[in-house]
């Protein structure tokens, strides 16, 4: 897991490197400077102005390299570090760009938002901790070690027993702490997320007069949240103090024995190697406690990692072949025998058995309830998806055998779900086709009945869209999608309910300029409304995932009982009165 | 007011630098007040904490001294035995293991305390903040993104976190060590303090520089990271056309440029603020050489004789000057350099201290938002019937529901049957102040009528509604209910009175059932399952992994929205209120299904009032009464026959001659 997310490194390779050892001079130097105090100190003490001079530069220039050597670090390692997490979330949003259909579904939106933001940062928090510490801290520790030997052949054996009991409480508050703090966590962000339902929610709570009831729902969870937390900080404020016991127990020790010593004539101790050896004593149990915390950090950011790992280990699940076709010759659609399941393991499939073909030019209405797998037919036709058994032929040959963005480009899907973008309008049509002109932009407007509104502001083509296009109603939003798709200048042209917020006159006025304009253009178009497909060259109606029956309005309204019940509850009330009103 | 703003994160970031002391005093103070038992024995504990291990080096200055006595020098002409020593040094260093276990002992007790108080404290402000929420009118939901009031709970509460638990205890003891540590440098020697001054100015200066160019990159991080999260919030939500638009590699170049921004101003901001440490550090040390060269020297090049001036000395021998002894300068040094660490620690407080109550202004904004005004007395009771037709108060669920209305002036109380009548006379109404949406509108609805609001998006359809529950006050004219004004009935009893189906299905985390339970908590299963037959859901349901009590993610995503909002009818038929307004409640729906629940919805609802929001107008065709509303106006009203008769808005509106979005 760690190997692929250092893959991303690419060129911070060198800072990661060089910050780890730039603290190896760093911490070099922090060992050094109690040791030249010592010196120092002695030369002093002996009025050795000779020594004191020398010791004394000696200290300045190892100041000197230390603060180089810190200033140095931290540039490189913030450079490091936040390079590492850009690259994470370019190589995650870059391999998402890959996804299929199926691939995005299998990961929900939000999530990726989430694992794209605030997992990356808490991998880029470990990340940093671990450049800077990683080798920092087990270095400082034994260069502590081995220096305060130096000093003094038996006085640093304390360490032997201070280290171990400082270990040890660590590991005791780490292993009691830790799974409550991953409970709570976890508990902590259902909270959250609790908290943003309601926000969201807040005209169904109100209109149920349920303020009371949520506020105390609310803080009965809060309360008992609180409570777990207390529990875990407890243990965890226990830290401090094991820390704090085990550097004064060093300390009482050191100036005991060492006084002892010292009185006992052992001419190697001077007061200043006692004091050299608080200052290792401080050393060698900060270290410790730091990789206690890389150890913590470590375990809190796994999660995380776990899921950046899991985007980027994701493989979209289709691919152009080798050797594809590049063009497509007609707007000519054959399913032949098309069975299709969202997964292996799904138990029932969401298309059976379907047999439909449709040739280039036509236009073709799909009705059917919700839930009939209506839009799942189309996508397969762009291959959004793969067909499960059987095969589906665009211009006689095989979708599995174009180039994936020719296919696409030719056959344009209007979603049911759709949205534009925030930028300008133009920019939004132009997702099209990149090199449309304004042109051929005002021509896909005309055909999708959007030219109108769009140049009755005085922005035209340059009005801003904002995110999500929320500053367009419905309607205009779908026309505007519509147009969006024929600047592909597409072979077959799918709407999967794209004007169900378009009036009724619009919505002709769409069918006859498609009609009149694209007459070569196979339209296959999804609709609530009978309105909106009846005047179609063939209407499909499907049900629980099967064809119940093709044919023509009026054939259908004669021979199938789904296509007049659908039909009788939108026009009960003019087939009471006889005639329908119509266009 | 329909469109759902985009949650944006965060927002924007103070500039760093400026404490708002009036927010800081109003959170002291609600510390203060709420848990002043607690705070007083950390405040005791974190006092001595900072004492012990401040004061510790005078100890060990004393065990240098004993040593120091021992051994023979030209200015230590009579030293004592080794024995004598010993005895000194050991009871020195019991004293301050004493000293030590006390420092301990507080720590632990400050742990432990602040670990209750800050998490209590926690809750408190999220239990106030969360209360104070859910009495927060429509309008402030309206002019705040749910990015922003997410902000305050993840965000700005977090923020008091870190300041209650960590900042603020730290910044105390700091504060204290660093005094004490300058007293007690200053009781050693006047003299050497003056050199750490030097050092306070350098520490001072760099923290200043170094952390304002942070503070600023800091600034544009937010923003910076602001807007690579909003691009890629946009881009996730609209993965799918970019697939079928080929748009990815355009997608990847736009994220790409954002990206690079983001890294460059987060490492500027990060390599600066990495930075103060290590110079902090070495000012310390650099300050530790100076001080011992100005001591050393003197003491070398006085032989011993160098001049001190001290407060100890004051207090021993009644004057300021005595001789620098070798031992003084020992400790001094390791207290000049503990001194500069305590400052750099304060110094990274800073920042975030500042931060953390930047955070508590915007929690207190939260608690001191004006709260839904709500001044009615009315309220709706279930009343049973006597012999003789008076109405007598029940807690039963009769099904026969009154408005109790007290009446002040001779103190009794009336009870009217609700009956469902509604009109509005002259209504007009606006958002904001001056912008009205709807003009002088009225409008009746007999009980048990079926109502229907027809027209374009904006023409003010769901605002009737709105003004119906008093989700807004109107500007003008009158709304009665049952003859009553509504603004002397109770919001919450006006609201009971009304079951709403709402444009947008907000389903919340939970049960099926629990979902549907939300209308009325006391229904039992079998009249919530009731319901959601009458609401055609209970098929569906029961072909659900779990059935009713499959569990729901967030807002029901694994729902179709269809389906969704055949639970959220069944939500309102559990809730059996004797009004129903039903805003766009189908129109996700197939017109096959939506039959179906018209049919079951029209049993419920036989002889109650029912309004009906829709703009597929098959939905409305069966009401009684069909308004045709115009921005903000009324232009037709009648029945399906009468309108089409007419011949005149509806009519075009229905043969599709007439704009309707």
């Amino acid at each position: 897991m760690i190997k692929k997310l250092l893959k991303s490194l690419r060129e911070y390779k060198k800072e990661t490197i060089i910050t780890p050892l730039l603290m190896v001079l760093e911490v070099a130097m922090e060992v050094a400077i109690p040791y030249i105090l010592t010196l120092f100190g002695e030369a002093i003490e002996k009025a050795n102005s000779n020594g004191m001079i020398l010791y004394g530069s000696l200290m300045v220039g190892a100041s000197i390299i230390s603060l180089i050597a810190g200033m140095l670090g931290g540039k490189y390692c913030a450079k490091a570090s936040t390079g590492f997490a850009k690259n994470l979330r370019h190589d995650m949003f870059a391999n998402v760009q890959k996804f299929s259909f199926s691939n995005i579904d299998k990961f929900s939106s939000s999530s990726l938002v989430t694992r794209l933001t605030t997992d990356v940062s808490s991998v880029q928090m470990a990340f940093m901790m671990v450049i800077r510490t990683a080798i920092r801290s087990p270095l400082m520790l034994i260069f502590s070690i081995v220096m305060s030997f130096s000093k003094h052949p038996t006085l640093p054996a304390i360490f032997f027993v201070t280290a171990p009991v400082l270990t040890f409480g660590i590991i005791l508050i780490i292993k009691n702490a830790m799974p409550i703090f991953k409970r709570v966590f976890k508990r902590y962000d259902n909270l959250n997320e609790s908290i943003q339902e309601n926000v969201k929610g807040m005209r169904v709570v109100k209109a149920y007069v349920r303020e009371d009831y949520e506020t105390e729902k609310f803080s009965t969870v809060s309360t008992s949240l609180s409570k777990d937390f207390i529990k875990a900080e407890r243990i965890l404020a226990l830290n401090g103090p094991i820390m704090q016991f085990c550097l004064q127990g060093a300390l009482i020790a050191i100036a005991l024995i060492g006084s002892r010593l010292m009185l006992n004539g052992d001419s190697s101790l001077s007061v200043w190697v006692i004091q050299s050896m608080l200052t290792y004593s401080l050393q060698i149990l900060m270290s410790l406690q730091m990789l206690s915390m890389i150890f913590v950090m470590l375990t809190m950011s796994g999660e995380s990692a776990r899921r950046i790992v899991e985007v980027l280990d994701e493989k979209t699940d289709l691919t152009s072949p080798e050797n594809a076709i590049k063009t497509v010759s007609s707007g000519d659609i054959s399913f032949e025998n098309v069975s299709f399941r969202y997964s292996s393991h799904a138990q029932r499939n969401v298309l059976d058995g379907i047999n439909l073909s449709i040739s280039s030019g036509e236009t073709v209405g799909i009705i059917g309830a919700t839930g009939s797998s209506k839009s799942t037919l189309v996508n397969l036709i762009s291959r959004l998806y793969d067909v499960t058994e059987g095969e589906l032929k665009v211009g006689g040959i095989n979708v599995k055998e174009y180039d994936l963005e020719v296919l696409r480009d030719n056959v344009s899907v209007v979603l049911q779900k759709n949205v534009l973008f925030s930028g300008t309008v133009r920019e939004n049509m132009k997702w099209g086709d990149k090199n449309a002109t304004d042109e051929e932009i005002i021509k896909a407007l005309k055909i999708a009945q959007a030219y109108d509104f769009i140049m009755s502001s005085s922005d035209g083509l340059d009005k801003e869209v904002e995110q999500g296009g929320a500053n367009f109603s419905g309607g205009q939003k779908q026309r505007l999608c519509i147009a969006r798709a024929l600047v592909k200048k597409p072979k077959i042209l799918i709407l999967d309910d794209s004007t169900s917020a378009v009036d009724m006159k619009t919505d002709a006025l769409l069918r006859k300029a498609f009609k009149e304009e694209l007459p070569s253009v196979t339209k296959i178009i999804i609709a609530q409304r009978i309105a909106s497909v009846q005047d179609s060259d063939k209407i499909v109606v499907l049900d629980g995932g099967k064809i119940n029956a093709v044919g023509t309005h009026s054939e259908l309204i004669k021979n199938n009982e789904i296509y007049k019940e659908v039909y009788y509850s939108q026009n009960k009330v003019e087939n009471n009165d006889g005639e329908v009103a119509s266009l | 007011m329909k469109t759902m703003k985009m949650p944006r994160g965060r927002g924007a970031v103070p500039p760093i630098g400026k404490l708002n002391f009036k927010d800081l005093k109003r959170l002291l103070k609600i510390l203060f007040t709420n848990y002043k038992k607690l705070l007083v024995i950390i405040g005791v504990a974190i006092l001595i904490s900072a004492i012990a291990g401040a004061v510790a080096g005078l100890f060990l200055n004393r065990v240098y001294d004993f040593l120091e006595k021992t051994v023979l020098s030209s200015n230590n002409p009579v030293p004592i035995t080794a024995n004598e020593a010993w005895a000194g040094i050991v009871s020195t260093v019991i004293t301050l293991a004493c000293i030590y276990v006390l420092g301990i002992t507080s720590n632990v007790v400050m742990g432990q305390l602040g670990a209750i108080l800050t998490q209590n404290f926690l809750k408190d402000m999220r239990n106030q903040v969360f209360a104070k929420m859910q009495k927060l009118p429509i309008k402030y939901f309206d002019q705040n993104t749910h990015g922003d009031i997410m902000s305050v709970y993840t965000n700005d509460i977090d923020a008091l976190r870190q300041l209650v638990s960590q900042s603020l205890p730290q910044f105390c003891s700091t504060l204290i060590t660093l005094i004490t540590l300058a007293i007690v440098m200053n009781y050693l020697s006047v003299m050497l303090f003056l050199a750490v001054v030097i050092g306070i100015i350098a520490i001072t200066f760099v923290t200043k520089t170094i952390g304002g160019k942070s503070g600023g990159y800091f600034m544009a991080q937010q923003q910076a990271v602001g807007r690579v999260e909003g691009y890629i919030e946009e881009i996730m939500h609209g993965q799918k056309v970019v697939k079928v638009f080929n748009h990815e590699d355009e997608a990847v170049e736009k994220f790409n440029a954002l990206n690079e921004h983001l890294y460059e101003v987060s490492s500027k901001a990060n390599g600066f603020s990495n930075m103060l440490m290590p110079i902090i550090h070495n000012i310390g040390n650099v300050l530790y050489v100076l001080i011992a060269f100005i001591g050393g020297g003197i003491y070398i090049f006085s032989n011993g004789t160098g001049i001190n001036i001290s407060f100890q000395s004051l207090f021993e021998n009644g004057t300021f000057i005595s001789v620098l002894e070798i031992n003084v300068i020992v400790s001094f040094l390791g207290m000049a350099r503990q001194f500069a660490n305590v400052m750099g620690q304060i110094s990274n407080q800073l920042n975030s201290v500042i931060m953390a109550i930047a955070g508590a202004s915007r929690v207190f904004n939260v608690l001191d938002e004006p709260i839904e005004e709500d001044n009615g007395y009315v309220t709706l009771v279930n009343v049973k019937e006597d012999a003789s037709g008076n109405l007598i108060e029940t807690n039963e669920r009769t099904h026969i529901w009154a408005w109790k209305h007290p009446h002040k002036a001779d103190g009794t109380v009336t009870y009217e049957r609700l009956r469902g009548d509604i009109v509005m006379d002259s209504v007009d109404f606006g958002y904001v102040e001056d912008k009205i949406v709807l003009h002088d509108v009225s409008l009746y609805a007999r009980p048990g009528q079926k109502i229907a609001f027809v027209g374009a998006t904006g023409a003010g359809k769901t605002t009737i509604t709105n003004l119906i529950n008093r989700f807004y006050d109107i500007q003008d004219g009158k709304i009665r209910y049952d003859g009553i004004n509504v603004n002397k009935i109770k919001k919450a009893d006006l609201r009971r009175s009304l079951g709403i189906v709402l444009q947008d299905t907000c389903l919340f985390s939970g049960t099926v059932m629990e979902n549907i339970r939300y209308g009325r908590l006391d229904a039992t299963d079998e009249e919530c399952i009731n319901a959601s037959k009458l609401a055609n859901a209970h098929d569906f349901i029961t072909r659900l992994p779990d059935g009713y009590d499959t569990m729901l993610t967030a807002d029901g995503s694994n729902l179709s929205q269809g389906q969704r909002q055949l639970i959220s009818i069944a939500r309102a038929a559990v809730a059996d209120a004797p009004v129903m307004i039903m805003d766009e409640a189908t129109s996700s729906i197939d017109t096959r299904t939506e039959l179906l629940v018209q049919r079951g919805t029209d049993k419920l609802m036989e002889g109650r009032t029912v309004f009906i929001i829709a703009h597929r107008l098959s939905t409305v065709q069966g009401a009684d009464v069909i308004m045709v509303l115009d921005h903000g106006r009324i232009i037709e009203r009648g029945s399906h026959d009468d309108l089409i008769e007419k011949k005149g808005s509806y009519y075009s509106l229905y043969t599709g001659a007439f704009e309707l979005e």
